[in-house]
């Protein structure tokens, strides 16, 4: 007899055209079961450096925990087709991604994988890096469930004069913030610093906004990236144990 | 953390970039933050571009700040070592 569990062995990973922001077209990679059945979804939104290898094996794991996860490519406008490095580039030369497309496109996707027929109408975010602000970000203007920051600089705090990007905290919208937030951070950070992350926490608890978040010994940034130096296996174990429970708890049923 | 920084400049050259085949340098974009390959968790980034040829057209080089350093010496003691009347 099989043990009944929410793994899913057997998976559907595909690129596809899906409408973002303002109905544009962008692509996106959906990975999901491909048992029937009901289940939450997860939009994944990936590091500055693109909507690369590392972030579409994210979406793959995600839809293993048995979520219908999506990845907008967020450099799709400037880039379509590039690798993922080029498209990076291309993005960041051309002053990369206003905060209003990036809510629309979270807010396509959410609408996507809710269309899907196994949908149970509950939507999460992750994000890393400069993904885990974005995260939080769409967390106070997407109709979501839940939401996860991995380590994203400038949710507080203030960026340096001059930045070209002109990438802006925001504090001021975090009173706005519709979902439980999971915050997952390593201790040797400086953006966000511990100091940072204290000051968020201090934020979201005068809010009353229910939060979690945990921040890892000998972890800095980056440290779920398995692909670089910044990898730390023991708090990315134990990160994704948290992400997993706090999902379930969230976007299951 | 992503440092966002980006700095960018205009350039007039060539550059040897994908398939081995030689193409017109227009634009540089130098920052520093998080390499794609290099094992450390920021490096000096440059990309030499032709926005125009689309966004494969880039030779790209991630340097440690150290490394950085070196180039931007070694960069002007090779243009100090050039007779003037070469430097137009």
């Amino acid at each position: 007899m099989v043990e009944s569990t929410s793994m899913s062995e057997s998976l559907c990973a595909e690129t596809i055209i899906i409408s973002g922001n303002e109905g544009d077209e962008i692509e996106v990679y959906l990975a999901r079961p491909t048992e029937e059945g009901s289940r939450g979804g997860v939009v994944v939104i990936h590091h500055m450096p693109g909507y690369d290898r590392t972030t579409k094996e994210i979406v793959r794991r995600f839809a293993e925990l048995g979520y219908d996860a999506i990845c907008p490519n967020l450099y799709w406008r400037q880039a379509p087709g590039a690798a993922p490095d080029d498209a990076a580039a291309t993005a960041r030369a051309q002053g990369g991604v206003p905060d209003e497309q990036l809510i629309g496109d979270v807010a396509g996707a959410a609408a996507y994988v809710r269309s899907l027929p196994a949908s149970n109408g509950k939507v999460g975010v992750i994000g890393y890096c400069s993904g885990g602000r974005q995260s939080v970000l769409a967390a106070c203007n997407v109709d979501l469930n839940a939401a996860v920051d991995c380590y994203g600089a400038f949710v507080v705090g203030t960026p340096p004069e001059g930045f070209p990007l002109k990438v802006t905290n925001i504090v001021d919208q975090l009173p706005n913030l519709r979902v439980p937030l999971l915050g997952l951070f390593g201790k040797e950070d400086s953006h966000p610093s511990p100091e940072q992350v204290a000051e968020l926490d201090e934020i979201l608890t005068s809010l009353d906004k229910p939060h979690e978040f945990h921040s890892y010994d000998d972890a800095g940034h980056a440290f779920f990236a398995v692909d670089r130096p910044a990898y730390r296996v023991a708090a990315a174990n134990d990160g994704w144990e948290k992400i997993a429970a706090f999902f379930a708890t969230h976007l299951g049923g | 953390m992503c440092t966002y920084a980006t700095v960018q400049t205009t350039l007039e050259g060539s550059a040897k970039g994908p398939q081995s085949s030689w193409f017109h340098v227009t634009d540089g974009t130098i920052y520093f933050d998080h390499p794609v390959h290099a094992m450390a968790e920021h490096t000096l980034n440059i990309d030499f571009a032709n926005p125009a040829k689309g966004p494969s057209a880039r030779v790209a080089v991630e340097l440690t700040a150290a490394s950085a350093r070196e180039l931007i010496a070694a960069i002007q003691a090779a243009l100090d070592s050039a007779p003037a009347e070469l430097k137009v």
